[in-house]
This record gives C-alpha cells, sequence and structure tokens, in this order.
C-alpha cells in the first residue's frame, strides 16, 4: 500500500503517552512572552510560499488531517451519514485523476461528532478505517459534574468512537489548581480506555499564553494524546500564536519524556490559506511527523470545500464555486 | 513536474520564484547604462562601473562613476534649487513628500524586486520590510513638512545636504536621508553605494514621475573617490553619513573646521542578552530577526549573543534546531530566509574573519545544506564559547554569524554588553520588566528592544553611541540634524598671538589691595591641585599688569580631572531633583559673592562696573535657569507600532569637555557648565586662558555647594593645547568648544579617535542670550528603549 495511504489509516498506531507526574515546574520555569509569540506568528506564513503541484499535495495533505466536524443541535443520523459519505471521498474522480491519486484517494483524519451520532458513524464509516472522534464530558463548556462527564467518555467509547475529545475545566486553570486539572485529565484519561484522548483546552477561556503554555503541559503530563485549542464555541477559537505556544509545549513535553504528543487547531480555520499557514507552523517548529494526521488534526468543517476549490483551480486552471463542489 | 505523491512524503516547500520579468524589462531598457541624476534630469551615462546580482555574479547594469565635475554640478543644482524649496510653504513641501511616498507605494513590488536583484536580500524582507519603510518613512515626513515651522521654531534649512548611503538597505537609507532632509527645507546631493546603486536611480524617476522640482534630488553614482569628492565639496552645508566607522572617521576628519554639519550612523556590534527567565522559544527567533537578516549585514544586529550560564545550553540547542530550518538560496524565492552577501569582497571579508577566529581555535557550528553553487553566499554559522578577547567578539564581521558568550549575573552581563567600541543598539531578553527596564538603562546604545529586535519605525530615532556614531535619523531626533540654529552673528574668535608667559620676572604687577598672596591651583575630583608641570602662567589685565597667577595645566593634568569625572557617573543618576538643588545652591552662593565676582571681572578684563556686575547677575540668573531645567527636559514617547512604547530617554553623554572663550570669562563658563552638569554630565572644564580666575574662583563657590567631586573640574593653561588633548581622549564621551577656528578645526578633526560628538562655535556669541533647550539637546543622546505590550 502506498505510503501515503497507510499514513492515513495508521491513526492508531502510535504509542500512547503514558503521561508522567505532575510537575509545575516544567511550565513555571519556561517564559512566554505574548508580543514575540505574536511576532513570529505573524511571519510564520509570511517567510514560507507553496505555489503549484507543491500547493495542490499540501492541500491533499491538509484534507487528510481534517477532523471533518458536526457539532449541531440539529444533527441526525441522516446528516451525520452524509458527513460520512464526504469523509471517505472527500474528491471527486475528476480531481483524483488531475491530482494523480486515482489509486490511493485521500480520506479525511477522521469525522467529529456528538455522542449519540458515533453509532451512525461508526456503520457509515465501516471497512474505511476512517475513526470516530466523539466529543465528550459536557461539551463544549465541561461543567457537567465530573461523574456524568466521565460516564459520558465512556458511554462514546461503547458506541465505538476511537478518539474522544475532551474539554478541560477552565477554572483549574484561572485559579490555577493544577492538581485538580491533572486529575480531572487523568481520571478521563482513564475512563477513555483504548480510546485516544484529545485534550481541548478551550485558549480563547484561558486569555494568556502562559496559561495556554502551563494547561498544555498539565494536559499532558496527564496523559492527554492531543492537545487541542478550542472547542469553536469560544470568543476566540484557534489562533496562530496559541498554536505556537502549543507546539512549543508538546515538543518541550517530548524533550523531556521523548514521547510525541499530537496537535489539533480548531475552530476558524475555513480558508485553504488557513490550512497551508497551519502546515507551515508544523513543519518549521516540528517537522514532517507532525504533519501527518497521526500527530496533526484541523478541526473544521467548511474547510473542505474550500480546499476543493482550490485543488480544482489546480486542475482546471480556472477558479471554481462551491456549488460545483458534493457538500458534506 | 513532481508528482503530488511524491510531495506528499517529502513535503517540501518547492520552488516559489517571484516573478522578476518587469524589472528585467526595465533593466534592458537602459542596458546602455545609467547616467547621473542632476537637476531634474539623467546625464549621459559617462564612465561606467558594472553592477552585479550577487546572487548569480551576472553583471545587470553599469552605472556612471561620477567625476568630482559631476559633483560640483550636482551641489551646484542642489544650492539653486535650495531657496525656492525652503521658501515654499510646509504645505507645499508636505504634498511632494506625499506624492513621493504614493508612488514609491505604488511600485512597491517592483522596487521590492529591483532591491532584492541587486542586493541578495531575500525578497521577502524588501518586499515586508525595507519598502513598507520606505514608504512609511515619505509619510511620515510629509507630516513633518508641514509642521516643521511650528516645531522647531527659531531654526533654519541647514542648506545643501551631501548624502552618503551603504549598501544593506539601500533604498530604505535612501529615505532616511532624503526624506528628513526635505521636509526640513533641504536640498540633497545622495551618493548611493556602488554595490546598489539601481534602486536609488529607480527612486530618481519616481522623482520625476512625481513632479519633484529640479535640483531637489540629485544622485551621483560612483565609489569612494566621488563619496570624498562630496564630502570635499565647499558648496555642502551637511554630510550625513551611515557605513563604516572607518570611512565615518575620514570623513569626520575631511569635513573639521569647514563648519559643515554632520552625522554618523556606523557600525556595531550590539550584544543580544538573554537572561535565565527569558522566553527561550521566542529569543531564538529574536536572533533569527537579529543576525540571520539581511545575511547579518546589519549596523545593529544583535550579533553577540550574551546568554545566561543557566540556560545557555538550552539555548544554544534551540538555536542549532532552529538554524537547520533556515533556508540558505535564492533570493527571489519566497521561502528563502538567507540570500546573498553583497558582493565577494564583503564574502572575502567575512571568509577572513572566520579564518582568524579559527585560528584562535574556535569551534564553528552551521546546519549541514549546501549553498547554491554559484553567487556570493555564506552559511549561518553559530560560534559558542567565545572569549571577550577573541576576534570575532570584537569586530564586526557584518555577516551570517553569531558568536555566543556566557555570563553569570545580570551585572556582568551589562558589563559585557558594554565592553565593546560600539554602542548602535541592544537587544534584551527576560520576562522581569523591572530587569528589563534596568539593563536597558545601563547598556550604552543608541536603541535598546527589550524582548524584540532589529524593530524600525520612521517615528523614532536611530543611531549610536560611542563609535558607532552621532546623530540621530527618524522622528524628531532626526530632524535636528537638517535644521540650523540661527548662526553666531560676531566676528571669529582670533587665535592667541602671545604665548602664555610662565616664568617670573618680566611683568610689573597690578596694584591691589594688599592682603595674602593667592595662587589658582587645578581643580581635580573636589580638590585643589597643583599642576602637574610645576609651572604657572601670569594673568594679564587689559594693560598688561600681572593680576594673578594661574596654573599651566598639561596633558597630565587632563588625564587626571577624565579620571576623577569618570568616578563622579553616579551623578547622572542622581534624581534631577537632586541636581536641580546643586545647582541652586551654586546660584545661590554665586549671587552671594556677586561683589567679589564683579571685582575680579574689573580688575581681569577692564570692563566697566556695570558691565562686571551685568555678567555676575546673568550668570547667576542663568545658574537658576538650568537649575529650573534639571527636572524639566523631558524625553518622549514615540508613536511607533502598536502595542509598543518606544521610550526616547535624554540620557547624559557622560564625561563631557568643555573649553571657554576668553570672552564672558565668567558668564561663558555658566552658561556652557551648567547645561551639561543639569543634564548628569561631569565636565572637565578649560575656563579663558586670558582670564581663567573667574573659573578658579568658583572652586570654593563649588565646594561650598554640595556639587559631589568629580563632577566639575577645571584645568587652568593654554585652551586650545588643553583642548586637543580633551578631543582625541578616548575616555571624553562629547566636546564642546568655544574658540578659534583652528581650535575648532583641532577639536573636530581629533574627535575622530574615538567619536566623541563635538559642539563648537569660533564666532562670537551675544553671552546674555545663549541659553535654551539646544544647549540641553547638545548635552545628552537619545536612547530609544523599545518595550512591548502583551500578557
Amino acid at each position: 500500500m502506498d505510503q501515503v495511504r497507510e499514513n492515513l489509516f495508521e491513526g492508531h498506531n502510535r504509542p500512547r503517552n503514558p503521561g508522567a507526574p505532575l510537575d509545575p515546574a516544567w511550565f513555571e520555569s519556561v517564559g512566554v512572552n505574548t508580543s514575540a509569540v505574536e511576532r513570529r506568528a505573524e511571519t510564520l506564513a509570511t517567510r514560507r510560499s507553496v505555489k503549484k503541484e507543491y500547493q495542490a499535495a499540501w492541500l491533499v495533505k491538509a484534507l487528510t488531517c481534517i477532523d471533518l466536524t458536526t457539532l449541531a443541535g440539529d444533527d441526525t443520523p441522516e446528516r451525520v451519514r452524509r458527513l460520512c459519505a464526504k469523509a471517505r471521498r472527500p474528491l471527486s474522480d475528476d480531481l483524483l485523476v488531475a491530482l494523480g491519486m486515482v489509486d490511493a484517494p485521500p480520506t479525511v483524519g477522521a469525522v467529529c461528532l456528538y455522542p449519540t451520532m458515533v453509532a451512525p458513524a461508526v456503520r457509515a464509516l465501516e471497512g474505511s478505517g476512517i475513526p470516530v472522534a466523539s466529543v465528550a464530558t459536557g461539551f463544549p463548556a465541561g461543567l457537567t459534574p465530573i461523574k456524568q462527564r466521565l460516564e459520558e467518555i465512556r458511554y462514546a467509547v461503547g458506541e465505538g468512537a476511537r478518539e474522544i475529545d475532551i474539554v478541560i475545566t477552565r477554572a483549574h486553570v484561572l485559579g490555577r489548581d493544577w492538581t485538580a486539572l491533572f486529575d480531572e485529565v487523568a481520571a478521563m484519561r482513564e475512563a477513555c480506555g483504548p480510546a485516544h484522548l484529545k485534550a481541548i483546552l478551550g485558549t480563547g477561556d484561558l486569555k494568556t499564553l502562559r496559561n495556554v503554555y502551563a494547561a498544555s503541559i498539565v494536559a499532558m503530563q496527564a496523559g492527554a494524546d492531543f492537545i487541542k485549542t478550542s472547542t469553536g464555541r469560544e470568543e476566540v477559537n484557534a489562533t496562530l500564536p496559541v498554536s505556537l505556544v502549543m507546539v512549543r509545549a508538546l515538543r518541550d513535553y517530548r524533550e523531556r519524556t521523548g514521547v510525541d504528543i499530537g496537535f489539533k487547531p480548531a475552530g476558524g480555520l475555513r480558508a485553504a490559506r488557513d490550512a497551508l499557514a497551519w502546515l507551515i507552523l508544523m513543519k518549521e517548529e516540528l517537522g514532517l511527523p507532525w504533519m501527518q494526521s497521526e500527530l496533526f488534526r484541523i478541526g473544521a468543517s467548511g474547510l473542505v470545500t474550500d480546499i476543493e476549490r482550490q485543488l480544482d483551480h489546480y486542475a482546471a486552471g480556472r477558479y471554481s464555486a462551491a456549488h460545483r463542489h458534493a457538500m458534506a | 513536474m513532481a508528482l503530488i505523491t511524491d510531495i506528499l512524503r517529502t513535503m517540501d516547500y518547492g520552488p516559489s520564484p517571484e516573478s522578476s520579468e518587469h524589472v528585467l524589462a526595465w533593466l534592458e531598457r537602459r542596458k546602455a547604462g545609467f547616467g547621473l541624476f542632476i537637476n531634474g534630469r539623467f546625464t549621459r551615462p559617462g564612465a561606467l562601473f558594472d553592477v552585479f546580482n550577487p546572487a548569480t555574479g551576472g553583471r545587470i547594469a553599469g552605472a556612471t562613476q561620477g567625476s568630482p565635475a559631476d559633483i560640483d554640478a550636482a551641489v551646484g543644482a542642489a544650492r539653486k534649487a535650495q531657496p525656492k524649496w525652503a521658501a515654499l510653504s510646509g504645505h507645499e513641501r508636505a504634498k511632494q513628500l506625499y506624492a513621493l511616498a504614493r508612488h514609491v507605494q505604488k511600485r512597491e513590488r517592483f522596487l521590492s524586486v529591483l532591491e532584492t536583484i541587486d542586493n541578495g536580500k531575500p525578497i521577502r524582507e524588501s518586499r515586508d520590510i525595507d519598502i513598507p519603510l520606505v514608504a512609511r518613512h515619505f509619510y511620515h515626513h510629509a507630516g513633518w513638512a508641514s509642521l516643521i515651522d511650528s516645531e522647531f521654531p527659531g531654526t533654519r534649512p541647514v542648506g545643501v545636504c551631501g548624502q552618503i548611503i551603504p549598501w544593506n538597505f539601500p533604498l530604505l537609507m535612501l529615505a532616511w536621508k532624503i526624506a528628513p532632509a526635505l521636509a526640513a527645507g533641504n536640498t540633497v546631493v545622495l551618493k548611493p553605494a556602488e554595490f546598489t546603486p539601481l534602486t536609488a536611480l529607480a527612486f530618481a524617476e519616481i522623482c520625476v514621475e512625481a513632479g519633484l522640482p529640479a535640483g531637489v534630488v540629485n544622485i551621483v553614482t560612483g565609489d569612494g573617490a566621488t563619496g570624498a569628492a562630496l564630502v570635499a565639496h565647499a558648496g555642502v552645508d551637511k554630510i550625513a553619513f551611515t557605513g563604516s566607522t572607518e570611512v565615518g572617521r575620514a570623513i569626520r576628519r575631511a569635513t573639521a573646521g569647514t563648519g559643515k554639519k554632520l552625522s554618523l550612523e556606523l557600525g556595531g556590534k550590539s550584544p543580544f542578552v538573554v537572561f535565565e527567565d527569558a522566553d527561550l522559544d521566542s529569543a531564538v527567533e529574536g536572533v533569527v530577526d537579529a543576525i540571520w537578516f539581511n545575511q547579518g549585514q546589519v549596523c545593529c544586529a544583535g550579533s553577540r549573543l550574551l546568554a545566561a550560564e543557566g540556560i545557555a545550553d538550552a539555548m544554544y540547542a534551540k538555536l542549532r534546531a532552529r538554524m537547520a530550518k533556515l533556508r540558505v538560496g535564492d533570493p527571489l524565492d519566497k521561502s528563502t530566509d538567507v540570500g546573498a552577501i553583497v558582493a565577494p569582497a564583503q564574502l572575502e571579508r567575512i571568509e577572513r574573519l572566520m579564518r582568524e577566529g579559527a585560528e584562535e581555535g574556535l569551534e564553528f557550528w552551521r546546519a549541514d545544506d549546501a549553498l547554491p553553487n554559484r553567487g556570493c553566499f555564506y552559511p549561518p554559522t553559530l560560534v559558542t564559547g567565545v572569549e571577550p578577547a577573541s576576534i570575532l567578539a570584537r569586530e564586526e564581521i557584518f555577516g551570517p554569524v553569531l558568536v555566543a558568550t556566557t555570563f553569570r549575573t545580570s551585572e556582568e552581563g551589562v558589563t559585557l554588553a558594554n565592553n565593546t567600541r560600539y554602542g548602535l543598539a541592544a537587544s534584551v531578553w527576560t520576562e522581569n520588566v523591572s530587569r528589563a527596564l534596568e539593563v536597558a538603562a545601563h547598556i550604552k546604545a543608541g536603541v535598546v528592544w527589550i524582548n524584540s529586535t532589529n524593530l524600525f519605525d520612521a517615528a523614532s530615532g536611530f543611531g549610536g553611541y560611542r563609535e558607532s556614531g552621532f546623530g540621530r535619523e527618524g522622528g524628531r531626533e532626526g530632524l535636528n540634524e537638517y535644521r540650523a540654529v540661527e548662526a553666531p552673528k560676531g566676528k571669529p574668535y582670533q587665535p592667541a598671538t602671545a604665548p602664555l608667559i610662565a616664568s617670573p620676572g618680566l611683568i610689573p604687577s597690578a596694584e591691589t589691595a594688599g592682603g595674602l598672596d593667592r595662587t589658582a591651583k587645578l581643580y581635580v575630583g573636589g580638590k585643589q591641585t597643583r599642576p602637574d608641570s610645576g609651572y604657572s602662567y601670569a594673568i594679564l589685565d587689559p594693560k598688561g599688569y600681572e593680576v594673578g597667577l594661574a596654573g599651566l595645566g598639561n596633558r597630565k593634568d587632563i588625564r587626571n580631572e577624565v579620571e576623577a569625572a569618570a568616578k563622579a557617573s553616579s551623578w547622572g543618576a542622581a534624581t534631577a531633583h537632586n541636581r536641580a538643588q546643586v545647582l541652586y545652591y551654586v546660584a545661590e552662593n554665586l549671587s552671594a559673592r556677586a561683589g567679589e565676582f564683579a571685582q575680579r571681572l574689573r580688575t581681569m578684563t577692564g570692563v566697566s562696573a556695570r558691565t562686571a556686575e551685568a555678567e555676575v547677575e546673568t550668570s547667576v540668573r542663568r545658574a537658576f535657569f538650568y537649575a529650573g531645567y534639571a527636572d524639566k527636559f523631558d524625553g518622549a514617547v514615540h508613536a511607533t507600532r502598536s502595542r509598543f512604547v518606544t521610550l526616547a530617554m535624554n540620557e547624559p553623554w557622560g564625561v563631557m569637555g568643555i573649553v571657554c572663550p576668553n570672552e564672558a570669562p565668567l558668564l561663558a563658563l555658566v552658561s556652557l557648565v551648567m547645561p551639561a552638569v543639569a543634564m548628569g554630565n561631569c565636565v572637565v572644564v578649560v575656563p579663558s586662558s586670558c582670564h581663567p580666575l573667574s573659573g578658579t574662583d568658583l572652586y570654593s563657590v563649588i565646594d561650598t555647594s554640595d556639587v559631589p567631586a568629580g563632577v566639575v573640574n577645571i584645568v587652568t593653561g593654554e585652551a586650545n593645547a588643553l583642548a586637543a588633548t580633551l578631543a582625541e581622549h578616548d575616555g571624553v564621551d562629547a566636546v564642546w568648544y568655544v574658540g578659534d577656528p583652528s581650535g575648532a578645526k583641532t577639536v573636530e578633526a581629533l574627535s575622530a579617535g574615538n567619536l566623541k560628538s563635538t559642539w563648537v562655535a569660533s564666532a562670537a556669541l551675544d553671552w546674555s542670550r545663549a541659553e535654551g533647550r539646544e544647549f540641553l539637546r547638545r548635552a545628552v543622546q537619545v536612547k530609544n528603549i523599545w518595550a512591548p505590550y502583551g500578557e
């Protein structure tokens, strides 16, 4: 099988994060300078450029890293089935031909849903190898009682979810109660069993980049396999400065423990150029392994369409319109 | 074409070339060679020199080697245009500058590509940094053109400005020179660097396009000889130079005594100080922007990394990892970080210094990426464990080479930072704001960036301390360089005709009131001290009678006094209120002895009682005036980037030499010493050679006024000889000289040693009115501190 395709399906072949004892020294000894982080983030995407077939390939790569998401009050099993069809076959046959990918058609990285939508998704994705991810733990605020939150995880895993996107209690970060945060995430990790734990930090609520760094480290110490920026419901969702701080945190964690942690920006990434900017971030700050779906996901819904439009332009040499592409 | 499936495996960036089609067509149309831009027109191309693209080594154009005759024609055109340009209303000049800004903006991409082809810098930098700053500079100064009359009262344009710029930021340095000059009502003759003349020539075309009046901007290309002709031209009123310290020295010597105003922006070896609590990842990015920006060919490049011992290894490891990500190569590729070195000669210079470093046993670290196989490239290099004495720690390499040293304490970090002849810029990385400000205050540099580096803005002053030059560019500080205060209208001071007499028996004494014999000594570090020479010289009244003796000071006395002054440097750190109190006290004690001082003036100079009393009275008033100003000559907060405060701090020079004229022996001294001392300087004063006793009488006034020892030191003797010693003393930071033209010339020429700032006047002043902000401005240098916001 083509290496690219293998990578798509090996999302769960990486070793789990065994975690580490809670140790605030890991973040208290690290400076995070907002202004300097902002300046680095500002020029990340202006220092690099990908054009023509390279851009097309990068967009395909982005596609394979997308957690195709629906988290709406009006989600239905039928809607989910449609989404899963798109997840299996995000690109048209014509495009696959133009891209030379007929033999190895890309799929998205995962689909991401509410727990009650997991079962229809698992059915719809059977045989595709695409994992189903479920949000849990009182998404998006995470303020339901801990017992219910853990139960929700166990329910989603029981339904067949292979990844759980949990939300942390932001109050623990704002109140600097690192023990409470650590214990909470560790308990959730335990509840996940074999499913991977993706910790949503709700960075828009955490306000400062130092809080983001600290929360990232505690979540990883508690055993998170991925750290994720946002629920998509905060006032500010994924931004490059926040992402930069989080990837620096997981790089620091890796230096101390040797464990590779994944990163997932979510919320606000709608345009193909956003996807390119985040891939540049991953390449510059980490490297090739963090440009694969096993260590990098983009939480998005509309992004797929824009990527398709750009790929269509690459293939046809003219600009496309959204309605020409199969919707999710 | 690469297969998508292959790219998916490597995830390489692939090529991303910026198109140079329009620029190449422009060059093609000018392949016969560029003429000079004089009086609004291009001359026919003359003797051409080749212009190369450093990234390929290929010849891209020919430009004319400007001759002295060409310089003469250009200066003539500028001279002719100047009165009319200056006579335009500020608004009219503003419209012209505004038009230039607009035209630059319209040609932004063209200029970026041309700059990159000519200079070798990455297109990312010319496109995102150089050219936008050029437009910003013209917009900013369009504003100043409107405001110049109301904001700079009592000043006039300098006249014709000769401007010589370097090759590292060709168009940006042109903007830094031309925009303020024009805004202030001057006309210019500008010589671009011979490596990189093309954007200046394109700018000349823009001047025509924008309708700038003929002769206001003249551009003469050529090499150092062309520059020397411009510097030497008698019709030039001011020289502004950016470039090497070596050439800056030569220009200082060449312009000495000519009355030409001079500003120099020279080399640097700027420290990049990282404390243990810094955001190390961000500091690493700072290093990238400091030394791997423009291939390290930046005068203010943070080229000396000073890392706290506790984090040095971590910092180095992060740096190495980051260096492996730097992309060296085609400057026109949009993913290139490090482009080409400007010319083979520069590459050879870098290589020579690195060989010398290697001979010292230093080890270099580089990422193992290959360099392009043609063109002029040097890889980003990290050198750790560099001793302060190493050639690589002392010499400006002007290439992508970072040298690193560790320090143990804040204090040691500052000491290492200041252990250099230069003082252009510094970068300080710490999350502790108190420490950041403390360190910023103690580093001797014209620009200090806190948790940032290489930030520029038209509203902020830029320029160096020490051998990095003097004068500022940008904002209000920079405009001062292009305005002149009304020149003194008096007659030139005459040189002394007779030598001082330092032997007994030749001169009859004037009748005195009897009393005890008083011998004036020198005043060193708060003590009266015999002159090293052991000689005293006779002080004569107008009739030729001896009225007293004064010590005949020499070089060693100057040495001792400078040492004493340097030891008293805490005066500059005293509160301004405290300094004001001391100055008031001086005024009070002087006033209490007004009669005695007036009598001294009468016997020594023969003036009337009324004149003498008036001089004393004015001296008291002047001391009061500067006491009042001590805590009111504020700095500024410049409006630069959003979420930054850019603090323009007025800092004392340190040790100043002050040489007084023979006229108004008390008032001139007080008028010069008080502003200097009020601003926190410690001074070595040479009073009037002929009438020094008003100066020596001040010893007891100073003693009784709580002036700390060493703040005011006085040495009597041959003024011009002592002035020369002060001017060449490397421990003296600035010299004010009022005296005859030959002395002024000597002071300016000798100041080239450590490039100290000088202020000379060789025509008689009206001392009764010699006071004001100009004196205070000359008593300080401005340090711009950039401090970012951000939780």
